[in-house]
Order: structure tokens, then sequence, then C-alpha cells
């Protein structure tokens, strides 16, 4: 796998906004706001949030429920538009993009990790990591090659063959983080993945997320309710009623 | 390029092995039905010919219980290329009761023994039937059937042909018991034979009339012409012909329950439609229950065309698997059928069987895939896993 960020520039949509002279910035949101329909109600969860979320960073989005954490993790992560603003990743404008459009841009930028694992069930835990590489060009030899190494760093080498239900939380945990890891994606999103972990196995993956934070210089983007969690990231940032109310 | 998707696919189906057990197996056994019942229908709707055949069968033009003249015998005779000619009728005799049914037929003894050389009995009790007014002769099966033994004596209840003295008793005399000489026509020796004489002169009704002749023809390769000729000579009369193979006759004789190839389509009609309301509600269930995990795919960048693939490939390839497990069945059950029946249901599987069967494994598989495919298209990913 490589290390570092990287640009998509043959994207069509590719607008970069970066500033000459400035650091990049891998995430920036401009205006940002989101609404739903409930019923005939519309419903604000987000309301102009401006953010700018440097290359290598690992940011901790804390908030009580209901406060938008997690609409504007799936902003960044393009599972979602906007209603209003601009969502740009590594200079590159998405919230314009298609659905078909952003599926292709998440399979090579983005890896996500959820509360829940969300393994496939029948697969082993190589298999698992294996997913996003089956859409690349990559044979399966270098498939399950790629697969063992993001197992190796997560320290899963020799529970390849297991599958999810023959693993513990926190191993089910690991493995999904190698499979987000597995296409060397610029940009991982972490939706409280210690949620559903005891102290210990919160404490292992955590460690995991800040290592590959500080040694492969990933960009880290981490919502938890969890404040011992948030400080395995370098800042905080605290979400209340849809708007930032802090800059750590 | 698909099939490194399939370890996906696989996953999906082995999910709940039991569901998708027992899914096949309805679909076996929907493709079993399905591949004995077309093999009929095909049977059924086969067009008629009597080439390289060296028996034939004239019965009436309009309907095989409509009799023919006897005087027709001599006519036929005279056509060249008939080596032999005998005539028989259905007598429909009932032995104690309705539910003893076996085929028995009043035939002109001496020509019918000499055209049917499968019928093997001792020369003895041969000579016994050829010279004995009221015997009868019966197959081997029917005799052990009702324990019967030569000289006892039998009688018949007539349903179609009562006694000029009003009875309805006809007696025959037990006088030889034979059976085929190859396994595969055993049928025949569920049937009883009688004189034709006997029953004619004795019935009330239809006199000087046969239900059918029995032509042998001096060459299978001439049996064509020899047809031909025989419903050329009665054309436009009052008892117009209609020459045939056995097997068409045979055919005749069981279209007279109705029309097999609708009756057919009807049955595999009404499994076909259960079948994809069965399976079809198995997949949507399959699909429901693995919403998050379909929006997991999508989440981490499988396009829809994928997804839409992967839940159709799931659907055509149950269809594909229980549909030729079933058919696969079915070419192994024929044959067992046509051995129970002596022959009498010999249906093969034919590759328009085959080729039908797997079109409709695929159709139903994409009646069935489609409904839950189009809901993962419509899958809204951040729903999804909001749960």
């Amino acid at each position: 796998m490589a290390h570092g960020s990287r640009q998509n520039p043959a994207a069509p949509d590719a607008q970069p906004e970066q500033d000459a002279g400035t650091t990049v910035e891998l995430v920036r949101l401009r205006g940002v706001s989101k609404s739903y329909s409930r019923g005939k109600q519309r419903v604000e969860v987000l309301h102009h949030i401006d953010l700018d979320i440097p290359e290598g960073d690992f940011v901790a989005l804390m908030g009580p429920s209901g406060s938008g954490k997690t609409t504007l993790l799936n902003l960044i992560a393009g599972l979602d538009s906007p209603t209003h603003g601009s969502v740009s990743i590594a200079g590159q404008r998405i919230d314009h993009l298609s659905s078909g459009a952003l599926a292709r841009w998440r399979a090579t930028h983005v890896g996500f990790v959820f509360q829940f694992y969300n393994l496939l069930p029948m697969l082993s835990a190589q298999k698992n990591v294996e997913l996003p590489l089956l859409l690349t060009r990559l044979s399966a030899a270098q498939r399950r090659r790629h697969a063992n190494i993001a197992l190796q760093l997560v320290g899963l080498a020799g529970r390849a063959s297991h599958r999810p239900g023959e693993l513990s939380g926190g191993q089910q945990q690991r493995v999904a983080i190698a499979r987000a890891l597995v296409s060397d994606p610029m940009l991982l999103v972490c939706d409280e993945p210690t949620g559903d972990l005891d102290r210990q196995s919160a404490e292992e993956v955590l460690r995991l997320l800040q290592r590959l934070n500080r040694e492969y210089g990933k960009t880290l983007i981490l919502v938890t309710h969890d404040p011992k969690a948030a400080e395995h990231a370098l800042r905080t940032r605290h979400l209340d009623k849809g708007t930032l109310v802090e800059q750590g | 390029m698909f099939v490194k998707y399939l370890p996906l696919l696989w996953a999906g189906l082995m999910r709940r092995k039991t569901r998708t057990v027992l899914t096949l197996l309805s679909v076996v056994a929907a493709f079993t039905l399905f591949g004995m019942l077309d093999a009929v229908r095909i049977a059924f709707n086969a067009p008629n010919s009597v080439a390289g055949i060296n028996r034939l069968i004239v019965t009436s033009r309009f309907s095989i219980i409509q009799p023919l003249p006897f005087a027709y015998t001599s006519r036929i005779q005279a056509i060249t290329g008939v080596r032999n000619l005998a005539y028989a009728i259905w007598f429909g005799g009932v032995y104690q009761d309705r539910k003893n049914f076996f085929p028995n037929m009043a035939v002109s003894v001496h020509e019918y023994l000499t055209i049917h050389p499968e019928l093997v009995l001792p020369a003895a009790q041969q000579q016994a039937f050829r010279h004995t007014r009221t015997g009868a002769i019966v197959g081997k099966t029917l005799v052990e059937r009702f324990g019967w033994k030569i000289g006892d004596k039998i009688p018949l209840e007539a349903t179609i042909f009562p006694k000029k003295d009003g009875g309805n008793i006809w007696t025959f005399d037990l006088v030889g018991i034979f059976h085929a000489d190859r396994p595969e026509l055993q049928g025949i020796e569920r049937q009883m034979l009688f004189h034709y004489d006997y029953v004619d002169e004795g019935r009330m009704q239809d006199q000087g009339t046969v239900g059918w002749y029995i032509v042998q023809v001096d060459d299978p390769a001439d049996s064509d012409r020899v047809a031909l000729a025989i419903d050329r000579l009665f054309a436009n009369s009052a008892h117009e012909t209609k020459t045939q193979s056995e097997k068409d006759f045979q055919r005749s004789f069981v279209k007279q329950i109705g029309n097999i190839g609708l009756i057919v389509s009807i049955i595999m009609g009404a499994v076909f439609f259960t079948l994809v309301l069965l399976t079809g509600n198995t997949m949507m269930q399959a699909i429901r229950e693995r919403i998050p995990e379909l929006a997991v795919l999508k989440t981490i960048g499988f396009p829809n065309r994928i997804v839409l693939l992967l839940v159709l490939s799931e659907a055509i390839v149950i269809m594909l698997c229980g549909g030729l497990g079933g058919l696969m069945l079915a070419h192994t059950l024929l044959p067992v059928m046509a051995t129970a029946t002596s022959g009498q249901l010999n249906l093969p599987l034919t590759l328009s069987t085959w080729l039908l069967g797997v079109a409709l494994m695929i159709l139903i598989g994409l009646l069935i895939g489609l409904p839950p495919a189009l809901r993962t298209l419509r899958l809204n990913v951040v729903d999804a896993l909001r749960g």
C-alpha cells in the first residue's frame, strides 16, 4: 500500500480550490447546510458549517446525539450531498457528483469504519478485507496479497481464514479497519468505531487508528461520544444543534 | 469479469443454508414435474407418422369409437402391399367391479395371432384358442392379478355391447396364458383377448362392424403409400378411414380423455405460478435481511449495476441449480416409469424440453430477482446504515 495523500486530477468534476502558498486542506467545507424532510416539516440538521481539515490530521467530532455528527461525516465521505454549500476533498468538489460518480470516488478515496463493523458474515476475514479491491483491476493473487498486508497491519494475519462470527468484537473492528485501509484511501472516516466495544478492545482499536495517522500519514475523522476516545485524536471539533461550536 | 464476485454470490446463498436448500428443493420438484409433463406434452403433440412401420391401424377418420363396416376387410386386403389383415373391437367388459379395469378386446383370432408374434403362448393353448368359440387368452400379469388358471370361466359384464337375449354377462373360457416376447412390451400382459365372431354374433347392436383394422404391410418402407391408399379408397364414403401407426392410435385412445397438451400446459402453468410466488417471496425476504450488508457494499463504492447483478444472479443461480437438478431427476425417472409401465409410457426427455427448461429457469430467475434487485437500487445508503 502507498502512504500519504493523493489527488484525483483525472476526475472530470475536479475543481481545485486551494490558494497559492497555503497548506493543502484535504477537507474543505464552506457554508454547508443539510436539511431533511420529515413529513411536511423541514428539519435543518447542519447550519452553515465551515470546516477545514488538513492532510494528515486526526480529528474527533464530538457532540450530543442529534447534533449532526454522523450527517457531517456522511457529507465528507460522499455518502450524502449538502442542501447548500460546498464540500471539497483534496481540491475536488464532490457535492455536485452524481451517485454513480460518488460511488466511484468513494471506492478510491475513502475508507469506512462503522460502529457495528458491518462485515459480511459468510466471508472470511481475508475475503471481507478484499471487498473494496474487487472494484479494482487487481488479480486474485494481488488482492490476496494486499488483504494479507492490511490484516498484518491490524495484527490479524493469523485470523485471515476466520469468519466474523469466530472473532471477538475488537478483532472484527480491526478487520473492518483493514478493509477500510486496503485500497489505500486518503481519508478514513470512523463512525463510533468503539461504541460497541469493551474498554480494552476500544483502546486497542483507538491505538491502531492513532498509529495509522502517525506512522502512515492517514487523515482520520472520528465521530464519537466518548471523550476518552477523542483524546486519541490530534484535534477535537464539537457540534451542537448542527453548528460547530469550538475549535480544538 | 463477474467471476471475482462469485464469493459474494456464494455468501449470499449460504447465509441461510436451510432456506436455500428448501428453496432449491421446491425448484427441483417443480422442474422434475415440468420435465415429465413436457415429455407427455411433446409425445401427445408430435405429428403422426407411419414411415418405417410394418403394422398400421385403420380407424374411422372422425373418431376411434365410430365403428367401420366389416365389409372393408376384402377391399383393404386387395390393396397392393397388404400382407395380413386383422380386426378388433374394444369390448370394455367389467370383471366383478369397475375398479378391476383391464383392456379386453374381441379379435379375429387367426389373423391377430399371426400379425402379433409378440404374444407368446404354447402351441397347444394357441390351438385351443383358435378352435374354442368362447375361448379367451389372458396375459400373464392379469392372470396373476386375479389368480385365474386355465379352464376357469371368466364372466365379464358388458358396458358397451349387451347380448341379443337382453343379458349383460358374457362368459369366456380361459384357454391360454400369454406373455410378451420382450420386456418392453410387458404392458400387453394386462390384456384379455377373445373371439370377434362370438361377440359379433351375440351382441344386440353394431353387428357386422369392427372397431379398427390392423394391417401388416409387406415392406415397412412402403407403409406411407399403403396408408394413403387405404384412406383414399374410402374417401368420401359414409365411413372414411384414418390409417396411422399403433403408437398414434394409442395416443388417440388417451386423447379421448381430453386435450392432453392443454391439460399438461395448464398444470405446468399452475406449478410455475406457485413457484414464482414462493421463491419470489423467499428472495424478497432474503434480500430484506441483507439490506445492511448491501448498504455497506454500496458505501465502499460498489456501483448500482454490480449490486443489481449480484441480486439477479442469486435468483438465477438458484433457479438454474434447482431446475437442472429437477430435469436430471426427470431424465432418471422417465426410463424407470417406462420400465414400470412395461414400455407403455416411454417418454424421453428431448433437447427441446432441456432448452425450454433452461429458458424458463432464466426467465423465472429474472422475474423473482427483479423486485428485490430494484429495491437495492433504490436503497438509500445513509438510511440503511442508520438501520
